[in-house]
């Protein structure tokens, strides 16, 4: 269809005026920040309570655990108060692998998630402060759907990758890869609807509860 | 090019039929209350608002003057993620190529998130009408596909039904599940998870719209709040994403600035639950996602509004505020409109995409009170537009000879002053005197679309200009 594309860019072209402003070549290659928000001139304590506030303003619950090593036990403490099957799908993440889910009572099958499993764990890639949203970047060790299928999310969050803006997301991306992840969702809050008479009711299609555990670093 | 089932030369037909449909009037008032309270809460908790809209309009101004060079830069980003973009000219253009990706994919049945372009385009009847089935996934538009409706409302497609409508077309539609009583909202969640839970899995191809294209990466970015764009793009062995080319958007940055604006003036969230940025399908050890990923860029008239007077509605970011904000909107609801574009920002896109001739009702449908320009995100000027609109309806001489002779004669009066004030002050006195008794009028000769819904007040005796020349003042 070049035909097509000769056609749409021609008529652009002739609806625009011969002499145009700023040079879009510097803007692609040299991205520059817009206005950040004045609630993010925080120190790094003052952020982290930031996005604890925020995340929970948006219907997720959180826990701090003070090391890699407590989140099976946090995971398995959480499915037991909620009186859920200790059964996860966990993303195959090597973070994650390191961690011991056998000893804890949790049975965890590694890999993508299936229509039928309740509970999905995976690793936030970042998290943005400002809004209490979630980073997360498919690959290899961090399949998309886990997002979105089971009905109980938990997503654990190292400390030091919560940011204050996504803008600074985008930075640490760039650093790590020179093209973006296939799939980066920002995650804020649990799947929700006002469909029916404005009325918000949650777990429309993706996770009915969103619960982050969040861990303190060495 | 052509909008899809385009019937706004029927506009006061239907705002007729609406207002007295006591059913849709109830169902509309929900808006208000939900929609522009929390938007005025999100406004609040954000200082920075109206200094990111101002951000916001340079960014879009500036993707405009250079859209060509973003579409060729989002083309060539695009396909260094191993991703194809197609260019449709028109509706029919469009509709051809997605019909060929399903076609290739050897698909019978898609998925859809909630797209715009779509009903712009007709897409659902036109794959039905080659064998393939197009199922709607956001509630919403679930709802309104199996009622055989469109949407009323860009970002609340079923803002018209309530649930006992809702209840009654799930009992007719999902035969293997129990009855629903209307106030079991839960049941009825559930219900709708469970069936399109079945739909996505079953898909060959996924269909979803575009909030932004960006032009530095390659991404296409949805914003849902279901989750049901993602769950379209991630099962199916193919994602294809319809989009207007006006969407596309420098870089990262710039679409984190439109993002702050976004979902706060859409429902008055801070963010909406999810915001997705697609960039191409699946790499290699991926363990989900699409095999294949399909941009259709979708003209169908925008390149020609580029150069005109209602350039800037291809700011629209397309978060229905303007239609919460609108009282017409509020009183005859989105299908009157007759268009897939409805409200302030419809009034405008319908007759630019489209035409005039027969359109032209569409920009009078306003009372010009400036609402939507208020609200709107991208500070769109909707109300010039509309005026623009009007005067080109004017001159196109389409117009009733009664229309013509009578904006004639007024504006033959209202240009001489002395003759105006005359007139003015005999009609005044005049009504006065009839009205004195009652203080209003329940029928007038030549005023009955007025006095057919309420009555008129009568005038105290003495014109405006009178009073103010005599040195009266409010």
């Amino acid at each position: 269809m070049s035909g097509a594309r000769e056609a749409i860019l021609g008529r652009i072209r002739r609806s625009l005026p011969a002499h145009r402003g700023a040079d879009p070549a510097a803007r692609l290659s040299h991205p520059r920040r817009n206005l950040q928000p004045a609630r993010v001139a925080l120190s790094r304590e003052g952020l982290v309570d930031l996005f604890v506030r925020k995340t929970r303003a948006v219907g997720a619950t959180l826990a701090r655990v003070d090391g890699a090593a407590d989140v099976p036990g946090e995971v398995a403490r959480y499915l037991r108060e909620r009186n859920l099957p200790a059964e996860v799908a966990i993303a195959p993440h090597p973070d994650l692998d390191a961690m011991d889910w056998s000893s804890g009572t949790v049975s965890a099958r590694r890999g993508r998630p299936l229509d039928g499993d309740r509970c999905g764990v995976n690793l936030a890639v970042g998290a943005v402060a400002e809004t209490g949203t979630l980073v997360m970047a498919s690959g290899a060790d961090s399949p998309a759907t886990m997002n979105f299928l089971p009905e109980t999310h938990v997503a654990v969050v190292r400390e030091g990758d919560i940011l204050a803006t996504a803008e600074d997301v985008w930075d640490r991306l760039r650093s790590r890869a020179r093209t973006p992840p296939r799939t980066v969702n920002m995650i804020t809050g649990v799947s929700r609807t006002g469909d029916i008479e404005q009325i918000i009711q949650t777990g429309m299609h993706g996770p009915r509860y969103l619960h982050i555990v969040l861990v303190k670093e060495a | 090019m052509t909008l899809h089932r385009l019937r706004s030369a029927a506009f006061p037909a239907s705002a007729i039929r609406a207002l007295g449909d006591r059913q849709l009037q109830s169902n509309l008032s929900r808006l208000k209350g939900n929609f522009l309270e929390r938007r005025a809460w999100a406004m609040a908790s954000l200082p920075e608002f109206d200094a990111l809209r101002d951000e916001a309009v340079a960014i879009k101004d500036h993707v405009l003057e250079h859209l060509d060079t973003y579409l060729e830069a989002f083309e060539s980003a695009v396909a260094a993620g191993g991703g194809e973009v197609h260019w449709a000219r028109d509706d029919a253009e469009a509709r051809r190529i997605v019909l060929g990706i399903c076609r290739d994919a050897g698909a019978s049945t898609v998925t859809k998130g909630k797209t715009m372009v779509s009903e712009e385009i007709g897409l659902n009847e036109w794959l039905e009408s080659a064998g393939i089935e197009a199922v709607e996934t956001d509630l919403g538009e679930y709802i309104v596909q199996l009622a055989g409706e469109a949407p009323s409302h860009i970002i609340a497609p079923a803002i018209h039904k309530n649930r006992r409508q809702v209840s009654e077309l799930f009992n007719r539609h999902h035969a293997d599940l129990e009855d629903r009583d209307a106030d079991d909202l839960d049941g009825l969640l559930a219900d709708a998870r469970t069936v399109l839970r079945g739909r996505f899995l079953a898909a060959d191809v996924g269909i979803t719209g575009a909030n932004f294209l960006i032009a530095e990466t390659g991404q296409t970015v949805i914003v849902t709040n279901e989750g049901n764009g993602d769950l379209t793009q991630l099962l199916p062995r193919v994602h294809v994403v319809l989009a207007g080319i006006e969407k596309v958007v420098p870089t990262l940055e710039d679409v984190s600035t439109m993002l702050r604006l976004l979902a706060r003036s859409a429902t008055g969230q801070e963010m909406s639950s999810y915001t997705t940025f697609s960039a191409g399908p699946r790499r290699d050890g991926d363990a989900d996602g699409p095999e294949a990923f399909h941009v259709v860029l979708v003209d169908n008239g925008r390149s020609a509004l580029l150069g005109g007077a209602t350039r800037e509605i291809l700011r629209c970011i397309r978060c229905g505020c303007c239609l919460n904000a609108c009282p017409v909107y509020g009183k005859v609801g989105g299908h009157a409109y007759g268009s897939a574009y409805p409200g302030p920002v419809g009034a405008v896109l319908t007759p630019s995409l489209a035409g005039l001739a027969e359109t032209a009702h569409l920009p009078n449908a306003s009372s010009l009170c400036g609402r939507c320009e208020e609200v709107c995100p991208m500070r769109i000027p909707i109300p010039r537009m509309l005026r623009h609109l009007r005067e080109q309806e004017a001159q196109s001489g389409r117009a009733p000879a009664a229309v013509r002779n009578g904006l004639g004669l007024w504006s033959a009066v209202a240009a001489r002053p002395r003759l105006y004030r005359r007139l003015t002050s005999l009609a005044a006195g005049v009504l006065a005197l009839l009205g004195r008794r009652r203080g209003r009028f329940s029928s007038l000769p030549l005023a009955r679309s007025w006095t057919g819904t309420r009555d008129l007040a009568s005038p105290q005796g003495r014109s405006f200009q009178s009073r103010w020349h005599a040195g009266e003042r409010p």
